[in-house]
């Protein structure tokens, strides 16, 4: 019916002067946009099926492909935009609600980048990390409030469970089943060469995965997949989710037919059904509830690893993690607006949720005005895209980072934002073998190593261009930074001065 | 053979006991309401006196516990394989996402009993509950059987409201004169002989250690609830 039809958003444009008819990108696109008609003997493309995702572009050998937006239009109008008309013609004729993948990508304001970074010049030197050690270690977990020593004098170890981190940055939650398993396996094997840690996500863990158990946090949800005792042995950490940032305060449903061979085994449930994760925990309605769950993982596991509880970034964000932080919690996670998803309703991902630097500069005052900082470390997420976003992170008082949106993109995402069809031409959010053989998981090691040790240069760079040592001297330190643009209720929510003052 | 006096004794003090001792026997007694007895424990034969507290059997993988005296909230959370009996009444959200072994409760069970319950392969969970089930039962169940046998009570129903909301798998039985209301997605029948067949034995467990006959209690009107259809929410969502 033409009032429903939809102009293709993308043209894909093949220059037949390059072009030698070796139908790569047929064989490349699992989307089904280039065919080969034989009637006329020439390689012909259908622009509707294109998610511009650029394998073909990418793996054209002669560079015959490109994809460009189209230029077809509606008539122009500031407040119905392109994108309003036709979700309104799509939820006319299906009666759907809309869905959509990857983080919040609307023009919402991004703070990191209305946020400086100081220097030093002539007074507290700058340090030269080439000569110098500079010190990137983090220690992840409760931390006691006093020493204690006994009859001797000699000091006694009340030290919690910790996780010792090579770098303030780890790879976020990413389910088996969400991600391929050649995914899950660069970052498993990523995070064993960093000393870092790699999220199993609520999907469970994959047998073959055990054996990074030293690098792996392992995540129970409000489905429970997956979760048994040596499950929850399995890893050096437990993290509790409650909330998503690009979807708080509702739950997750993959349906039956992506639950197939490995998934169903690594979840623990049928092949074909479904696996549906409710919006809360039915057994947490309060914090003294979720301190029921803390516990009752610590005596599962016999108080040798730090529980962390994961919350989405929400408006009282800040009063949800002084509960957290009282719970016995050991790590608490909060999750920005802009963090991805492997399916989440566009509207939640689009309009729910607060930017995470205002969330964990509100949450990092409150615990320390609530005298109750050493109680947790905490680690932020939800669109952290370089080193500087990290730096700035600890400076406004995170302990580490969490990544997931650039590990993909390391492993090759081109960020199409269609991991929902489970068709990911780069073999990451897809389950179809033939496209999960795509992504060599030594490959894809290779380049999140590259990644995360690039990144780890660049912090000690900026932390020795501050005078800076060690990663813990920059935690919290908010005179390192400066706001720029911002107003002064921005400027007081993140606790920083404006430029120039 | 090892016994517990709780009495005074912080719950964590407990939990070290019973991970701890090489004995395969323990006896908890004193119970006032102590936490997390048996959290994760396997191999294990353990009675409790007493009231224990909320997760009772947490994650519990192979233990085998029963309980002389009422239970709290949460018994088998996550319970991966074993067997919890109580004789007396459950808390809330008992066999909360249970995904083996068996519970039996002598009397009643409180709220979000069995939900999130799911079966996988060779583990098959299984809740009977003697008398009444509290709301939302069986929410979100996903595999296995939850039995309500309302014995000795005399509501025309032994539930609450919500029953089966969101299940998506496995099967309730009720023994009761009428069905209670139920959400759109639940298929509800009387049970037949085959259906009467695959809880026969659990009742006959049942029976076993609270007593009561077998026959005469199979031999009242029973009601079989499963899922409508195995995908209810497939066309509610539209993407590019």
């Amino acid at each position: 019916m033409a009032i429903n039809y939809i102009y293709p958003v993308y043209e894909v444009v093949r220059d037949f002067g390059r072009c030698v008819n070796c139908k790569l990108c047929v064989g490349q696109c699992a989307n089904g946009v280039h065919f080969f008609d034989e009637k006329k003997g020439v390689l012909r493309v259908d622009d509707a099926k294109c998610v511009n995702c650029h394998r073909c572009v990418a793996t054209c050998p002669t560079r015959a492909l490109k994809i460009v937006k189209s230029d077809n239009t509606y008539k122009e109008n500031a407040n119905w935009t392109v994108d309003s008309i036709k979700e309104i013609y799509r939820q006319a004729e299906t009666g759907g609600v809309l869905l959509s993948s990857m983080g919040n990508p609307q023009p919402l304001p991004v703070y990191w980048d209305r946020i400086l970074i100081n220097a030093s010049q002539v007074t507290n030197p700058s340090i030269d990390p080439l000569r110098e050690p500079m010190e990137t270690t983090v220690f992840l977990g409760s931390k006691p409030d006093r020493i204690v020593r006994d009859a001797q004098g000699k000091i006694v170890d009340n030290m919690s469970p910790q996780l010792k981190l090579g770098t303030p940055i780890m790879f976020s939650a990413m389910s088996y089943g969400s991600i391929s398993y050649n995914a899950h396996a660069s970052l498993a094997k990523a995070a064993e060469k960093l000393g870092i840690y790699y999220n199993t996500g609520e999907g469970g863990l994959h047998e073959d995965f055990y054996r990074y158990g030293k690098n792996t946090i392992v995540q129970v949800a409000s489905g429970r997949f997956g979760v048994h005792p040596d499950y929850l042995n399995a890893g050096e950490c437990i993290e509790i989710k409650i909330g998503q940032g690009a979807k708080p305060g509702i739950g997750g449903h993959l349906p039956g037919a992506k639950i197939v061979g490995d998934i169903s085994k690594t979840r623990m449930i049928p092949a074909g059904s479904d696996a549906i994760s409710p919006a809360p925990h039915h057994d947490i309605y309060s914090i003294e509830d979720l301190r029921q769950l803390v516990f009752s993982l610590k005596e599962a596991t016999d108080y040798k690893k730090p529980v962390a509880v994961k919350v989405a970034a929400v408006h009282n964000v800040a009063a949800v993690a002084s509960g957290i932080a009282r719970s016995g919690a050991d790590i608490i996670v909060i999750d920005g607006f802009r963090g991805g998803t492997g399916a989440a309703p566009t509207r939640i991902r689009d309009n729910v949720g607060i930017p995470i630097e205002l969330a964990l500069a509100s949450v990092d005052k409150r615990l320390r005005d609530e005298g109750i900082r050493g109680n947790v470390s905490l680690v932020v997420g939800g669109s952290i895209r370089n080193s500087a976003d990290v730096i700035k992170a600890v400076a406004l008082g995170a302990d580490a980072c969490y990544i997931a949106t650039a590990a993909l993109m390391a492993m090759g995402c081109h960020l199409c934002r269609s991991c929902h069809t489970g068709r990911c031409n780069w073999g990451i959010a897809t389950q179809i073998p033939e496209l999960v053989a795509r992504l060599d998981p030594e490959e894809g090691c290779r380049r999140l190593v590259n990644l995360v040790t690039a990144w780890t240069h660049e912090i000690k760079e900026m932390m020795g261009g501050m005078g800076i040592n060690s990663i813990e001297a920059l935690k919290g330190n908010r005179l390192m930074l400066r706001g720029v643009g911002l107003n002064s209720k921005e400027l007081e929510i993140l606790g920083i001065k404006h430029a120039g003052e | 053979m090892l016994r517990i006096d709780c009495e005074g004794k912080h719950f964590s003090q407990i939990g070290q006991m019973i991970r701890q001792t090489a004995e395969k026997e323990i006896f908890v007694d004193n119970a006032q309401g102590h936490r997390y007895i048996a959290a994760g424990v396997g191999g294990k034969n353990i009675i409790v006196n007493g009231t224990p507290g909320n997760a009772l059997g947490a994650y519990l993988d192979g233990s085998s516990i029963t309980v002389n005296g009422n239970a709290q909230d949460a018994v088998g959370d996550t319970m991966n394989d074993g067997l919890i009996v109580i004789h007396g009444n459950s808390g809330d959200a008992a066999g909360y996402s249970m995904r083996g072994g068996k519970i039996f409760i002598k009397g009643d069970a409180g709220y979000r009993a069995g939900i999130h319950m799911k079966a996988y392969k060779d583990k098959f969970p299984v809740l009977v509950i003697g008398g009444k089930a509290g709301s939302f039962l069986g929410e979100y169940q996903a595999g296995g059987i939850i039995v309500v046998l309302g014995i000795g009570t005399d509501s025309k129903t032994n539930v609450g409201y919500f029953t089966g909301n969101g299940m998506h798998g496995g099967k309730i039985f009720l023994r009761s004169e009428q069905l209670p209301d139920l959400p759109q997605q639940i298929i509800a029948r009387k049970a037949t002989a085959e259906d009467m067949a695959e809880i026969e034995k659990y009742v006959g467990e049942y029976c076993r250690y609270f007593g009561g006959q077998v026959e005469e209690i199979l031999n009242r009107d029973f009601y079989v609830l499963t899922a409508d259809s195995a995908n209810p929410y497939k066309q509610l969502y539209t993407s590019v």
